[in-house]
């Protein structure tokens, strides 16, 4: 019986580590080595290379338009972001559940779709792209459609991470504050907002990660002209079109240590919240 | 119950407030979400089916569509075959560096679409480190099906793993654990304990990933060389027709591939359905507590 019993024990683990390491594997060769060979380009380039591909000023612009962009796409987001998890954390009403399916839509279809759809949209023949022209403001082919684009792919990030913990707030410190005196906006302003404050972090820089990664939908409705409406990876794009491996490299080197960062501060803001 | 105040009117909001925040969230959505979706599909179907049997009799399209669809034959069962033999190491075995893969498991998804496409040039291009030894065995990986295979098993990877790991951390180990003492081999706990566990999120992955799949765009696109007819993806030959200003004939397309992210909204409520269903069930019967 005890026999069996270790028998059992010993082959369940070794079937773990079995599984465990075919996964490992096949991780290893799909995703690690090919990012440790872009590094490993990386450090063979002499520093010329950087500061060439670097001080160029369609990169110094294609930087500032990525990063500005999804920053200020991120904020949108954000600010509009928290009133509708509110809503649907806290209110009934009717066709909230389909309100919420919606939310999910721009995680759930592909990118190019959604670049087409805002095409016909803010185009220059489009629902709202036409009397927006009339007013003198041209969303398509310019840098407004960048800030369209990611607002868009983005939208549902901070929704879905502050709406779950609206939800595990404790009532009870909201009831202590209004039987305290304290008005509603003050309670908000005072006790909500501190606790929220993290998921509201988490879901700006998943949002801000994302737009600036972002590429399928934004090169519909941007200019990519260089220099002016050419976002950051389509820079990447078209520096493989010329066959500058270097360039390329270093443009994703820089959107990487990028990333990393901010994948850093998520893990950390994560860390944070639990404990 | 859960932690919802709605109830106190101690701490409730004014009814203008609520019903301005309501009508603010709805119009939010509407116009941002719902208008562009209803924007594409109304450009397609405002002609009627016709945009779309004259879009499908051409050669590229179907081409485009049986090179999509195989590229996802492939990459979805080795991505959720892969992703399941993950999850399950990684939340039945505790190990240093554990929570190190649980981050580097992210990374497909915070790449950007069109880096990822250069991990593979930088391989397998001309230039690349595999380059000379492709070129001497005439093989072809970038700008040919190998490439955008790769890119597309890249870019999925994490998809499966990350929808069951939190189900495998939050199942009970407890039956695992007791199936184990009763002298129970790996496989028959895994079949009639783990998996019924995960068979809904499993599910959802493999939707998820197949999503993906049909749809992605940057990392294909580097990849690709877009050759009309032989390397064009269904996402990239939307691309490819609206070049040509062809916008009704490019949101006919999307449309098609819209359909694939109804699909998995879909599914994700059916998925979320399903298991709070079995998830009561189990709590309600006796026999599950030896």
């Amino acid at each position: 019986m005890s026999r069996s019993l270790a028998n059992s024990n010993a082959s369940s683990q070794s079937a773990h580590r079995l599984a465990m390491g075919l996964g490992l594997t096949y991780m290893s060769l799909l995703v690690l080595m090919p990012i440790a060979g872009l590094l490993l380009r990386s450090i063979q380039l002499p520093p010329g290379e950087y500061l060439r591909v670097l001080q160029a000023p369609e990169t110094m612009a294609a930087f500032r338009l990525s990063f500005g962009h999804a920053f200020l796409a991120a904020l949108f987001n954000t600010v509009t972001g928290v009133p509708v998890a509110w809503v649907l954390a806290r209110y009934a009403f009717p066709g909230k559940r389909l309100l919420d399916v919606w939310i999910d839509l721009p995680f759930a279809l592909p990118t190019a779709v959604a670049g087409i759809a805002l095409c016909t949209l803010y185009g220059p023949h489009g629902f709202l792209g036409a009397p927006l022209a009339k007013l003198g403001l041209k969303v398509a082919y310019t840098h407004w459609g960048v800030f369209i684009a990611m607002s868009f792919v983005s939208i549902p990030f901070v929704i879905r991470t502050v709406q779950p913990a609206l939800l595990n707030l404790d009532p009870s410190q909201e009831e202590a504050a209004a039987c305290l005196g304290a008005s509603r906006l003050y309670c908000l302003r005072r006790v909500i907002l501190p606790e929220l404050l993290p998921s509201i972090l988490t879901g700006f820089s998943m949002a801000f990660a994302r737009d600036i990664g972002e590429y399928g939908s934004i090169i519909f409705i941007a200019g990519n002209i260089p220099g002016e409406t050419e976002i950051l990876p389509l820079r990447i794009v078209h520096a493989l079109e010329c066959y500058d491996y270097a360039g390329a490299t270093v443009l994703a080197i820089a959107m990487m240590v990028a990333s990393f960062l901010l994948l850093l501060l998520i893990n950390l803001l994560q860390k944070r919240q639990t404990s | 119950m859960n932690g919802n105040p709605s109830s106190s009117p101690l701490v409730m909001e004014p009814p203008w407030v609520r019903r301005a925040l309501i009508a603010f969230a709805c119009l939010h959505i509407g116009l941002l979400i719902v208008l562009p979706f209803a924007s594409v599909l109304w450009q397609a179907f405002s002609h009627g089916l016709s945009t779309f049997s004259q879009l499908l009799a051409t050669r590229d399209t179907r081409s485009a569509i049986a090179l999509t669809l195989s590229i996802a034959a492939i990459a979805v069962p080795v991505n959720s075959l892969f992703g399941l033999l993950l999850a399950w190491g990684l939340t039945h075995l505790r190990f240093p560096g554990r929570r190190f893969l649980l981050t580097l498991l992210d990374l497909p998804f915070s790449i950007s679409p069109v880096v990822a496409g250069l991990l593979f040039i930088l391989i397998f291009g001309n230039n690349g480190y595999l380059g000379p030894f492709l070129r001497s065995h005439h093989l072809k990986v970038i700008f040919a099906f190998p490439g955008l295979l790769l890119v597309t098993l890249f870019v999925t990877m994490p998809f499966v793993a990350k929808e069951l790991i939190p189900l495998m951390d939050d199942a009970d180990h407890d039956e695992e654990e007791a199936a184990r003492l009763l002298g129970g081999s790996w496989w028959r706990i895994f079949w009639k304990i783990t998996f019924p566990n995960i068979k809904w999120g499993l599910l959802y992955g493999i939707v998820l990933c197949t999503a993906r799949a049909m749809g992605e765009f940057g990392a294909v696109a580097v990849v690709s060389g877009s050759i009309r007819g032989r390397t064009n993806t269904l996402p990239l030959h939307i691309e490819a027709l609206f070049q040509d200003g062809d916008l009704p004939a490019a949101s006919a397309a999307a449309s098609l591939l819209a359909l694939l992210g109804i699909i998995s909204l879909v599914s994700r409520g059916i998925a979320a359905r399903l298991r709070k269903r079995s998830e009561a069930l189990r709590l309600s019967a006796p026999s599950s507590t030896p």
